[in-house]
């Protein structure tokens, strides 16, 4: 009897009592996040100070006030043989890259899905096969002879031959198909008691129900596009076409050579640069952006 | 296929035209010529191509620098995906259990998922800086003459430690959705039945992950076979010389820079078949349900 009501009496969860397990689990967590934020305080630090400073000393504990200063050299400043090589330039072809990769991919997955999951198609399992063999090979394995076709086909230096050999992979269209089956069969049934068409319930009825997948798939695309490094390095061999991403390539080789201070400061902005958007995307949307990123295993 | 469709006849093969022709030109098309590209030999002056049969794949399996690449790709790829795996279960289970600044810590463990691989490698040349990189500076209070680029095993190091900083997040985001989908009636069950944290941990919440571990698992190994190359590309500055690398690396540098388009095509030929060997595994275990919702 005593030992019962001694077991009632001891709460199998303990509230608010300080415990040690507490503390480390906070250290573990303060550990990882601190790990993780501090290559880019050393980038901030040395995009704020001096070159020179850099060369002899490397990073060091205080901010430099030369920020303003690099940034404006980073963005605005030619660098290269060209003159058409500045981080505003690389910025703007990121940002077409970002888009039209992202808006690319959702708009003809979209399409290719919607078709695959509503119509009856005589080769529909054929169709389906030849779209989801794709999500077996990265691009990387196929790059060699991806890049001799871009250049058959006249597309090297285009933003074409940058964007769409990238959407050549069915994520989207396996995503979306996966949401299109999970919408109520009702649905398709009323509308078209109600006389809508094939086109007016895509565009009337799917589309805003997607609503919130497409946001999720947009993100996810956007900072994937933007990301790319190997297939604009191969590409683009015309400075004015350099994406954020693919000039890091060219700032690792200019600080390698020459006798020259290496320009420390200027390669650190432009790495920033190409790291802020779309960390600022992913951390503002997060919600939506786990949503989507989580959902894509299913 | 939904069981009410629409019996539209031409609607649906121009809703798929636009995918359907993009991947059979940029997909399609380039899969068949590295496979075609893989039996002949390439005149290195651009006067056309001799059949060759195998001879391709042959001089691959005797090429010892081939098996050194391979070896190196193996390792590379453990290691990657064991610490990518287990430090970022760490994080999420712990980062499931505290209740205040839960949120923030999300924010802080997951932004750099959208950090690219190359601005990654690029972090890491400055902290393992042959003078002055910090970590450099760390190791070498230790009595390690840390050398960047100029030492096979130290830049295979940086290449594993920055691959799996970089791959960190994108575990710790699933694994904290797994964490919080197990239901909390099974939690609570749990914490009757077994009083010890880490006892509950082994019997409960790790099987309950396997799913999303085992879906991690595949994720990683692509992660650290491909998606990588940025990152060994910028640690070796483009000249990798004696340094490590991995096989979709020598794929572009024996094509790209060597010139060589059939060994090339014969590399991507035997990765596109450890990719579907790799796939059908997948297959055969989801079949075997190692899953139990």
């Amino acid at each position: 009897m005593a030992d019962i009501s001694l077991s009632a009496a001891t709460p199998v969860v303990p509230r608010r009592r300080f415990r040690w397990s507490t503390v480390v689990d906070h250290a573990v967590l303060i550990t990882g996040a601190l790990i993780m934020f501090f290559p880019l305080l050393v980038m901030l630090q040395t995009a704020s100070t001096p070159d020179v400073e850099t060369m002899k000393y490397g990073p060091g504990l205080y901010f430099g006030d030369q920020l303003d200063d690099n940034f404006r050299k980073a963005m605005f400043e030619a660098s290269g043989f060209s003159g058409a090589n500045t981080g505003l330039s690389m910025f703007k072809n990121s940002l077409i890259l970002g888009l039209g990769f992202a808006i690319g991919k959702i708009v003809i997955g979209m399409m290719a899905a919607y078709a695959i999951v509503y119509f009856r198609l005589r080769f529909a399992t054929f169709a389906f096969w030849l779209i989801f063999t794709t999500l077996l090979l990265p691009l990387e394995v196929r790059i060699l002879p991806s890049y001799e076709i871009t250049q058959k086909l006249g597309l090297l230096n285009t933003y074409t031959g940058l964007i769409v050999p990238l959407i050549a992979s069915a994520t989207a269209t396996f995503f979306f198909r996966q949401f299109f089956r999970s919408v109520p069969e009702e649905l398709v049934e009323a509308a078209r008691i109600d006389g809508a068409g094939p086109v007016k319930f895509f565009i009337d009825i799917l589309v805003p129900l997607s609503q919130t997948m497409i946001a999720a798939m947009f993100i996810i695309m956007f900072v994937y596009g933007w990301n790319q490094y190997l297939w604009p390095t191969m590409i683009t061999t015309d400075e004015g076409m350099y994406t954020l991403v693919r000039g890091i390539k060219r700032i690792v080789q200019v600080l390698q050579g020459g006798n020259e201070i290496p320009e420390y400061g200027r390669a650190n902005v432009l790495a920033i640069i190409a790291v802020l958007p779309p960390v600022a995307i992913v951390i503002f949307f997060q919600s939506w952006f786990v949503k989507g990123l989580t959902e894509s295993d299913k | 296929m939904k069981r009410a469709g629409f019996a539209s006849r031409w609607l649906p093969i121009l809703l798929l035209v636009p995918q359907l022709s993009i991947i059979l030109v940029f997909f399609y098309w380039p899969a068949a010529y590295a496979v075609k590209s893989s039996f002949y030999l390439q005149d290195p002056f651009g006067f056309g191509q001799t059949f060759v049969g195998l001879e391709n794949y042959s001089s691959l399996a005797d090429s010892a620098e081939y098996l050194r690449v391979t070896n190196f790709t193996v390792v590379f790829t453990v290691l990657v995906t064991f610490f990518s795996l287990a430090l970022a279960l760490l994080l999420a289970v712990k980062a499931d259990k505290v209740i205040r600044g839960a949120k923030s810590y999300r924010t802080l463990l997951m932004w750099v998922y959208a950090v690219a691989p190359p601005v990654a490698g690029y972090m890491g040349l400055l902290l393992f800086n042959q003078r002055w990189g910090p970590l450099t500076e760390f190791f070498n209070v230790f009595g390690w003459e840390f050398n960047l680029r100029a030492d096979y095993f130290d830049t295979a190091f940086a290449m594993v430690v920055v691959s799996v900083w970089k791959q960190v997040p994108v575990n710790f985001i699933f694994f904290l959705s797994g964490l919080q989908s197990i239901p909390k009636s099974v939690r609570e069950a749990a914490l009757i039945d077994n009083r010890s944290a880490s006892g509950r941990f082994w019997d409960v919440t790790f099987p309950l992950l396997a799913p999303t571990g085992f879906f991690l698992l595949i994720i990683n190994i692509t992660y650290a076979l491909f998606d990588t190359f940025g990152v060994i590309d910028t640690l070796v500055k483009g000249e990798p010389a004696n340094n490590p690398m991995t096989l979709v690396y020598k794929v572009y540098i024996d094509g790209f820079r060597g010139n060589d388009l059939g060994g090339s095509s014969a590399q991507s030929v035997v990765l596109m078949l450890l990719v579907l060997a790799l796939t059908v595994f997948q297959f055969r275990m989801v079949e075997k349900r190692i899953h139990y919702t």
